[in-house]
């Protein structure tokens, strides 16, 4: 593909595009949406791309698969939506505690239980805050855009590889329909490094004429589990210090400061050019990784507003992060819908004039 | 060629609505595409789910200068329906002196004074041109190109001969059945 040329994609297809040209060689997914897109595009570029798909029998099915694979070194994938996320919880895990990176893209649906299949936010909790049993992390990415979702995907695997994690892409069902150009373009340096094939000297590759590996997540020798969370929380403080990262609007003046993340980030961002045209000076925040969540974003000398609005397509959970994040210093205003509906332009713009 | 990016104001944000099978999906899609490679920002948003022949199916489309903001399109600059229901349904959502683009041959004319109405027998048109009642999204594209001098014939047509060109030949008598309508 030409990598100037643009492209009229899905969401869903940017994100297994993404993936395909970072590298990933596996995907197993069970159909549902609305990801639907995301499972069809990998059934005919995978095999394509010399790599593996399969449809397999169930969600749960589908990430023990991707347990395996990864556990094999290779760069491996699954998709779904929000009730087949919460299927795939004890993988996810078991992903995190056997330390093996894969990629886990959940294109949120509206909630709870079998819900609708109407883009919500409704999974922050589950997804920055463990969701499976056990103390551990995993990396969160939440694109915005089409170009992002495409862009994002080269990040995810290679910090899931550096560390040694499950990465999720936190997506929703409009971010996952939504047709916009994008371009096919690989990152300089991914593609100098070659780093599709990082070395993974823990990975099952066959022990001939070496010592054999061992992936598990089962330690049942007094003080080994107690060793093993403590290595996996210095992990953590790492990537809490080196891998937050956001994108600030407009914040150094702004008296108003919006925060949001994902297609709520894109509403937001119209909000503030609209507010900035009244004269009323507004500024956005969005939390491109949700875990580790970028507190720096929310320090005085970055926003010094003491007013923020928080939207989401919820009814206020990284509201809770943006709370902690300024410790009380600023009044924290919350606008939030979910089950399938979303704060519109013209109501946040509303919400935002009264502050 | 209708230079695409001089006639348009900072956006243009378009519903289509109609039922399943009408070709609405596609419509908005060509719109987007259209857009895209005359240079501008676009984002094409379908209602998914239930959309099966018969049923519903709508899809939001915005054309911009700038990078859009939601795909989701709250007050419409230009309302396309190919059915009566779909009328009902989002005329509420067309801004004051939006256009509304309407099919006649399957939905009424409704009393408005604040939008530039314009109905046209897209079906009718699509058989008696075409050949098939399936092409009345290509007349209802055609007369909107028409209406707002944005997008050329022949631009249209590229896209379509590259995604599918088994079925330009009906297309472009659609296509300039739509245009001939507005005329």
């Amino acid at each position: 593909m030409n990598k100037e040329k643009k492209i009229l994609l899905s969401g869903n297809e940017a994100i297994a595009e993404g993936a395909i040209q970072a590298g990933c060689r596996f995907y197993a997914g069970y159909p549902i949406t609305p990801q639907n897109e995301l499972t069809a595009y990998m059934a005919r570029r995978m095999p394509e791309a010399g790599g593996v798909f399969i449809q397999a029998e169930s969600e749960i099915a589908a990430i023990n698969m991707v347990m395996g694979a990864a556990a094999s070194g290779i760069r491996a994938m699954t998709s779904s939506s929000s009730p087949g996320i919460s299927l795939k919880q004890e993988g996810i895990s078991y992903l995190a505690g056997a330390e093996l990176p894969a990629v886990i893209v959940n294109m949120m649906r509206g909630g709870p239980g079998l819900g609708n299949i109407l883009p919500s936010q409704s999974d922050y909790f589950q997804a920055t805050k463990g969701g499976g049993h056990g103390d551990y992390h995993c990396l969160v990415l939440a694109p915005s855009r089409v170009q992002e979702s495409f862009d994002t995907m080269f990040s995810a695997f290679s910090l899931a590889d550096k560390y040694r994690v499950p990465a999720i892409i936190l997506g929703d069902g409009m971010l996952g329909q939504v047709m916009e150009p994008f371009s096919v373009r690989v990152p300089a340096a991914f593609a100098a490094k070659k780093a599709a094939n990082v070395s993974k000297p823990w990975a099952l590759t066959g022990c001939a004429g070496r010592e054999p590996n061992v992936v598990k997540s089962f330690y049942l020798r007094d003080g080994d589990l107690e060793d093993f969370n403590l290595r996996l929380q210095k992990k953590y403080a790492v990537m809490l210090k080196k891998e937050a990262r956001y994108e600030g609007t407009m914040l150094k003046d702004a008296d108003l400061v919006l925060v949001a993340y994902g297609t709520m980030a894109r509403i937001c961002s119209a909000v503030v050019r609209r507010l900035r045209k009244e004269g009323k000076k507004a500024g956005l925040i969005r939390p491109v990784t949700l875990w580790p969540f970028p507190v720096q974003a929310f320090l005085p000398k970055t926003s010094p507003a003491r007013n923020f609005l928080v939207a989401e397509m919820s009814y206020g959970q990284m509201l809770e992060d943006v709370k902690l994040a300024l410790d009380g210093r600023a009044q924290v205003n919350f606008i939030g819908r979910a089950g399938g509906g979303f704060p519109l332009e013209e109501v946040i713009a509303a919400e935002a004039r009264k502050l | 060629m209708v230079k695409s990016a001089k006639i348009l104001g900072q956006d243009e944000k378009i519903i289509a609505a109609g039922s399943g099978g009408q070709g609405i999906m596609l419509l908005g899609k060509l719109l987007a595409e259209a857009g895209m490679r005359a240079g501008l920002r676009v984002t094409w948003l379908p209602s998914y789910g239930a959309e099966v022949r018969g049923g519903t199916a709508n899809c939001m489309v915005v054309i911009s200068k700038s990078k859009p903001g939601s795909p989701y399109v709250e007050k419409a600059d230009t309302l396309i329906v190919m059915n009566q229901p779909s009328l009902g349904r989002f005329l509420p959502r067309l801004k004051q002196g939006g256009l509304l683009l309407y099919n006649s041959s399957l939905a009424k004319a409704p009393v408005q004074t604040a939008i530039d109405v314009r109905g046209y027998p897209f079906t009718e048109t699509a058989a008696a041109a075409a050949g098939s009642l399936k092409a009345a999204n290509m007349v209802a594209l055609g007369a909107y190109i028409a209406v707002k001098k944005m997008f050329s014939v022949e631009e249209i047509l590229e896209i379509i001969k590259e995604q599918k060109r088994d079925l330009l030949e009906m297309n472009r008598k659609a296509l300039l059945a739509g245009i001939a309508l507005v005329r």
